[in-house]
């Protein structure tokens, strides 16, 4: 007799994620790895490099942008709101900063899906490129006027550091598009 | 085909009030961002406690990685050290051979400072830490210069004590939660410490610049006696840290001053050590600047 800890692998298990007729994705998961995804990219602080210098790109911010290129409409225009208020319980600026500029950086995002619907991979990283830049010298700029004095060159390797992160995290976001979109459920 | 964009949905008077009530709530959210940018900007303070319950959150989590972060440099410098190791024995005899020549003039000079003191009846009590913590985490994104310690008011930790690796000072703690503790760095454009020169008294303030380096203001003006390579320790004025702990090096030199590179790089170090307050009225004045 098998125990139950050595049981045959059974159906539904081999079954899972294999597109089949009678599968579709569940609603939850569609609904919440966007979100799940941008607030562990915000948790960035608390990955395993302690820097004594501004280098790591604002992945929070990244993933944000990439999914609204990649999946426009996923998230409502709101959405920096409150993803923004959980980046700033982190990322050490001062609080509001991340509120501010995500809401403007998801505002701009929907009018800029309104004039270029076609994009390819190119003009999506150029305009995240863009976006990122702005982001980062705008960021700079609030925590100066909290009363940091850093000269904004400081900045500069970040800028290129997240720029060359982008395609990275567009990526993770495709890949999490495809994982939220799997075939899990029985109708 | 492009997906249809959802903010023209035709007649569907729905889903047109749908889209005009996420603009309002958009722009709302960027409206509450001011509000709340211009409330910490004021006070820096403000929020600190929906932070500080937030890194208390993620402390477990953070504390793994510390530790896998320590691991993974470990493996790395393995690597490196079977490639370098012939030209290291050798750097590393004529090193000793150095350090005993040093040693036995380092026992005289302890020797001799013993008798003094024992002249002046001075007693100076060793520093007991209040606690020795991980560095889980450092806010890598950001211009300003915050870092994590896995310790707060339970283990004793308030704000204004100083924080130092076996290296150097990194910084002192800033915001106290129950079991983390925010830690402002040297590099940190706010940060000041007061320092000298470790061979002479030469005053100084070491400013963070937020790039990884501090740069070393003079105190008075007047020729810049800085040479590279010169060490930086605190001085103790202002009573916030304690004097003759270990800050920077100098690198390079300013018109007024140098630019110095912090002695503990808190990227290397896991373990740091949380000093108490070395005096008790310049650091609850420090920590609390508005009940001036």
């Amino acid at each position: 007799m098998p125990s139950p800890l050595i049981a045959p692998i059974t159906d539904t298990l081999r079954d899972f994620g294999k597109p089949r007729i009678n599968r579709a994705p569940s609603p939850i998961l569609a609904f919440a790895v966007p979100w799940l995804l941008v607030m562990l990219g915000s948790l960035s602080p608390t990955w395993p490099i302690i820097a004594s210098a501004p280098v790591v790109p604002p992945f929070g911010f990244l993933l944000l942008v990439a999914w609204q290129l990649l999946r426009p409409g996923l998230f409502p225009v709101w959405a920096g709101l409150p993803l923004g208020l959980f980046d700033d319980l982190y990322s050490g600026q001062p609080f509001g900063s991340a509120v501010l500029l995500w809401s403007i950086a998801m505002i701009g995002l929907d009018l800029l899906e309104v004039r270029f619907p076609w994009r390819g991979v190119l003009s999506n990283w150029l305009s995240a490129s863009a976006i990122i830049t702005a982001y980062l010298i705008l960021a700079a700029q609030i925590s100066r006027a909290s009363g940091g004095t850093e000269a904004l060159a400081v900045i500069l390797p970040q800028v290129l550091l997240a720029v060359l992160a982008y395609p990275i995290s567009a990526k993770l976001v495709g890949m999490a598009d495809k994982f939220r979109l799997t075939p899990v459920q029985k109708i | 085909m492009v997906a249809p964009s959802g903010r023209r949905p035709g007649h569907n008077r729905r889903a047109q009030y749908g889209t005009f009530f996420g603009y309002m709530l958009a722009l709302g959210g960027l409206g509450i961002g001011v509000v709340l940018l211009i409330a910490s900007i004021g006070d820096s303070a403000a929020f600190a406690g929906a932070r500080t319950a937030a890194t208390d959150t993620t402390r477990p989590a953070a504390e793994l990685a510390a530790a896998s972060r320590s691991d993974t440099q470990g493996f790395f410098e393995v690597v490196a050290g079977y490639f370098t190791r012939g030209s290291r024995v050798a750097k590393l005899e004529r090193e000793v051979a150095e350090a005993r020549v040093k040693l036995a003039e380092q026992a005289a000079l302890a020797e001799e400072n013993a008798r003094l003191k024992a002249l002046l009846t001075l007693t100076e009590g060793e520093v007991k830490p209040v606690v020795v913590t991980r560095l889980i985490g450092s806010t890598s994104s950001s211009t300003r210069r915050f870092a994590t310690i896995a310790a707060g008011t339970n283990q004793g930790v308030r704000p204004g004590m100083a924080v130092r690796s076996p290296l150097g000072l990194v910084g002192r703690v800033l915001e106290v939660g129950d079991n983390t503790a925010r830690v402002l760095l040297i590099t940190d454009s706010e940060s000041t410490v007061p320092v000298r020169r470790s061979t002479d008294g030469i005053q100084a303030y070491a400013v963070g610049r937020g790039d990884g380096t501090v740069q070393i203001k003079l105190a008075t003006t007047g020729l810049n006696p800085f040479k590279k390579g010169d060490a930086i320790v605190t001085s103790g004025s202002g009573g916030l840290f304690r004097p003759g702990e270990a800050v920077a090096v100098v690198v390079s030199l300013t018109v007024d001053g140098a630019i110095a590179h912090p002695l503990s790089d808190p990227g290397m170090t896991e373990f740091v050590v949380v000093e108490p307050i070395y005096d008790e009225p310049a650091a609850t004045a420090a920590a609390a600047p508005e009940a001036r």
